[in-house]
């Protein structure tokens, strides 16, 4: 009898794992563990629609219903303590063991902890939807909300927190916003928003302190500057959650080292989405790990193929949006791989950014504008990138040659 | 049931391409596939309630701009993550030069 599928960890990664392994016909036990007590859900809303929805609630990726129906189970509030590599075996904090014919590790990441004394219960980070009610609970007129880290997470949240009116205080350690893979161009447009919303910017201000009594908080910038907070909320980065398979011995190489096919160096166990690292092979094989929806979404899919022995190899172009204001960004591929740049205005404000290696070959296109203004273009550019195409950059920067028209090229 | 309504021109749309239309409070995608003939659904993606008319044509497929959910937009059948629900389908034909869709 087979001893079935076991999948760490119901975010989007596992639970479209679970889903695509009943898809393609498996018909073996298939077991999905998560340390949330609720439904596989989708985090992106949480800085985003659920900081400002009268009655937040999560997006479940699969009601109680479908999972019945597919006879996927799910465990929830539970963590998985240690794997037994020889016996097949993953021991749960419940005390129960599970045993698999395929492991899949989808434990996703963790915000990175700011590494100071002096936080308290006004320091918070913001990764589950329990983490975003808190949040939730401190926007409103008024009240002052100090967020740490210029990225995607916090200034979604700071567009949220205007939108509540709260006042709010973005502090980044870098010289600007965005600083990691989105271009200065598109970050300028970003950091331009904020500002007429009434968000307070400063950037390349290290922190020297933090005093968090519990019902405020103090932070003491490099520069002298002090900025008193109702909440901070931090948000420089995330890690990835490897200790369950660093315990097993299992290769952590910038989180859990995969191949092409989502094999860890158990043939037997995979790991992907955000706690992962592979090779993408668009770049020649360049190792990376991605922290987002789409890469966990098609991985999960992808590590459910392989489970059931497709022997695929991961062929996607990396793809990130973020949505502020009434602002859209959305980027296809890694910006850093490119040596130039040709720009692409689209009207009503929104332009694109088409990144260019040294050989002419496309390796990224990066957009911003109102709603979803880029959204097509951006996915034509993914699809000239995973083509390995080298259009002319004349024929990208003008308006009036059709994108779709360079696809048949 | 025959209230038809017109829509837009035959030529206001590409090949292999869309476009809005709104109409009594409700908002349509009208599609013009590659072979030339004309479709219509709801506007809103099943998923997000993100409009369709953002999004792109290849063949079949209308794909959602905001997070590349896909529906056959001849049957309104979605096709994989992260849609599940199908899209409403409505009667299109083409008169004098204009598309007209039923909206029941």
């Amino acid at each position: 009898m087979a001893r079935g599928m076991v999948i760490i960890g119901a975010g989007e990664c596992g639970g479209r794992a679970a889903l695509a392994l009943r898809d393609l016909g498996y018909d073996g036990p298939v077991t999905l563990v998560g340390d949330e007590p609720h439904l596989p859900y989708e985090r992106p809303p949480l800085s985003k629609d659920a900081m400002v929805d009268d009655l937040p609630a999560i997006k479940a990726i699969a009601s109680d219903e479908i999972l019945a129906g597919k006879s996927i189970r799910h465990i929830h509030s539970v963590q998985a303590k240690a794997i037994d590599r020889a016996a097949h075996t993953v021991r749960l904090s419940d005390g129960s063991v599970l045993t698999y014919d395929k492991l899949l590790l989808a434990t996703g990441s963790t915000p990175r902890r700011l590494p100071m004394p002096g936080l308290g219960a006004r320091c918070v980070y913001l990764r589950t939807f329990a983490d975003a009610l808190a949040i939730r609970a401190h926007l409103r007129p008024g009240n002052r909300i100090a967020i740490v880290g210029g990225g995607f997470i916090g200034l979604e949240l700071a567009a949220a927190a205007r939108k509540l009116g709260a006042e709010v205080t973005v502090i980044e350690a870098q010289r600007r916003i965005l600083m990691r893979g989105v271009p200065a161009e598109i970050a300028e447009v970003i950091h331009g928003a904020h500002v007429a919303e009434g968000v307070n910017i400063l950037c390349g201000e290290g922190i020297s302190a933090i005093d968090d009594n519990g019902s405020r908080v103090r932070i003491t910038l490099a520069g002298g500057l002090e900025v008193s907070a109702d909440l901070a909320v931090i948000g420089i980065g995330a890690v990835p959650v490897t200790g369950l398979a660093a315990e097993a011995s299992l290769t952590i190489d910038n989180g859990i080292a995969v191949d092409a096919k989502l094999h860890t160096s158990d043939p037997d166990i995979f790991a992907a989405g955000d706690c992962c690292s592979f090779p993408l092979a668009v770049y020649g094989g360049r190792r990376v790990r991605l922290e987002a929806w789409r890469n966990a979404q098609e991985q999960g899919a992808l590590a459910a193929r392989n489970m059931l022995g497709a022997g695929e190899s991961h062929a996607a172009v990396p793809w990130f949006w973020s949505d502020q204001y009434g602002l859209s960004l959305q980027i296809a591929g890694l910006s850093d791989e490119g040596h130039s740049v040709v720009r692409r205005d689209l009207g009503d404000g929104a332009f694109i950014l088409f990144h260019l290696a040294g050989d002419g070959r496309l390796v990224a296109a990066s957009g911003v504008g109102p709603g979803n203004a880029v959204a097509r273009d951006i996915r034509l550019a993914e699809m000239l990138i995973g083509k390995r195409a080298m259009p002319s950059p004349d024929a990208l920067g003008s308006q009036t040659v059709k994108l779709k028209s360079l696809l048949a090229a | 049931m025959s209230d038809w309504v017109e829509a837009c021109d035959a030529g206001d749309i590409d090949e292999e391409d869309v476009m809005r239309f709104d109409h009594g409070g409700r908002t349509f995608a009208i599609y013009r596939s590659p072979d030339d003939d004309y479709f219509a659904t709801d506007g809103l993606c099943t998923h997000e309630k993100v409009h369709l008319a953002d999004g792109l044509v290849m063949d079949d497929i209308i794909e959602c701009p905001k997070h590349n959910g896909r529906f056959n937009y001849k049957t309104g059948a979605a096709r994989g993550a992260p849609v599940c629900v199908n899209l409403r389908t409505y009667p299109v034909k083409v008169d004098a030069g204009k598309v007209l869709i039923q909206i029941g």
